[in-house]
């Protein structure tokens, strides 16, 4: 696989969260505004990235038995920067993100990377995969914030794009934009989007469903 | 007092639900939840972990982490909060090897039936995530060790009652591309939905 394969594929043909169903863990919370959700998804791309380097590099050094602990340590340890860097630079930010910085460290994409990649290939393609990653994921997240954030509050980045009726515009906000369902709804959405565009995706029925006997005969 | 801890406990179960209002430990609730008889196993394991952690982390934060907390050991000034995330992942990941050793020894029965629940325990985000919580709202011993507890049953309860609605749903017949995952997450939707009803009652 070329660089650019590795960086490409998890968008869409290996979506970390629509195929993989991984780190939507912490996700799903930050995604009432943009803003946030796009300091997320960099806080989560940095992590990614940075541990994937890591690991890979000293990936021969870890003994297979202790692997897990060290490679929490070394997330913990990125995640405790990315969340000093944001208290100091975005402290406003920071507090509507609460927990869900620290949440990175048990984030299935930044494990699951550095488990399955970055212990099997050198750095720099396993620096890839971690942007890579981190991409597939900001991808998802973006999308579902921009479509709760413009339904929900009528605005895109905190700027007014629909004019809403409490300042003399038409458009009346749905409430349930902004409430925790609508972020289930719409994810099961794009996943149905993608797997109707990329039909490799579609999962097996674990079920076949017969001919309608009862009425077949008449 | 037993009935400000009972508001509390209800809170955490219903109210603050770990899965559907904080969308907490998703990865294993839509991935383990095709079975009710898996998914009850995974929730007892997940109950006496955060039974067990939530306090055991507030302990330490209280004495060894917060600002001013190392007065006792003559170091006033000293102030380590920024250890949080590696301290609190660090007991967890102990503490899930202990017990896993400890039901090997002891429980083999819980043991055999948690299976490799226990390990995946470790990076199951509605752990950490009740640590960070109960640091977040400045819980004392008694009050973490009902949240954990009540947090741990609220999750568990979400992902039995998944686990059922899947195992009727196995049956329908669900649009191609929908079917599996996506089908999942409408569901979880509108069982959140559902426990937002709780959000109005005042304890």
């Amino acid at each position: 696989m070329t660089s650019k394969e590795i960086l490409l594929n998890p968008l869409f043909n290996n979506n970390p969260i629509g195929l993989q169903i991984l780190g939507i863990c912490s996700a799903l919370a930050v995604t009432t505004k943009m803003s946030v959700a796009l300091v997320m998804c960099i806080a989560l791309t940095v992590v990614c990235a940075f541990s994937n380097l890591f690991i890979s590099v000293i990936r021969n050094r870890i003994p297979s038995s202790v692997r897990i602990i060290v490679q929490m340590t070394i997330i913990a340890s990125l995640v405790i920067v990315v969340d000093q860097v944001l208290g100091a630079v975005a402290y406003d930010l920071s507090k509507q993100l609460s927990v869900f910085v620290g949440l990175i460290i048990t984030n299935c994409i930044v494990m699951g990377r550095a488990e399955a990649f970055a212990m099997q290939n050198p750095p720099w393609p396993s620096f890839i995969d971690g942007v890579g990653n981190g991409l597939g994921y900001s991808l998802i997240l973006m999308l579902v914030a921009a479509v709760r954030e413009l339904f929900g509050s009528g605005s895109m980045f905190g700027v007014e794009v629909l004019p809403l009726v409490t300042n003399g515009g038409w458009y009346s906000p749905m409430g349930l934009m902004l409430l925790p369902p609508s972020a289930f709804f719409i994810i099961g959405g794009i996943i149905w989007a993608i797997r109707a565009w990329k039909k490799d995706q579609v999962e097996e029925s674990e079920h076949e469903i017969g001919e309608q006997t009862a009425f077949s005969k008449v | 007092m037993l009935e400000y801890y009972l508001g509390l406990f209800v809170r955490a179960v219903f109210i603050e639900n770990m899965a559907l209002v904080f969308f907490l430990g998703m990865c294993t609730f839509i991935a383990i939840s095709k079975k009710i008889e898996t998914s009850f196993g995974l929730g007892i394991a997940v109950i006496v972990v955060l039974t067990i952690t939530v306090p055991v982390n507030n302990l330490i934060y209280q004495y060894l982490l917060a600002d001013g907390a190392l007065a006792w050991a003559g170091m006033p000034e000293v102030d380590l909060s920024f250890l949080g995330f590696l301290s609190y992942i660090g007991v967890i990941a102990a503490i899930v090897q202990i017990l896993e050793m400890f039901l090997d020894k002891y429980v083999p029965v819980l043991y055999n039936a948690l299976g490799v629940f226990l390990p995946l325990i470790t990076v199951n985000c509605a752990i950490l995530g009740a640590a960070l919580f109960m640091v977040n709202r400045d819980y004392s011993f008694g009050e973490s060790v009902v949240y954990g507890f009540g947090s741990g049953v609220g999750w568990a309860l979400a992902i039995v009652v998944l686990a059922g609605i899947r195992e009727k749903m196995k049956y329908s017949d669900v649009p191609e591309g929908l079917r599996g995952l996506g089908i999942t997450f409408v569901t979880v939707g509108l069982m959140s939905l559902g426990f937002m009803s709780f959000g109005g009652i005042s304890l």
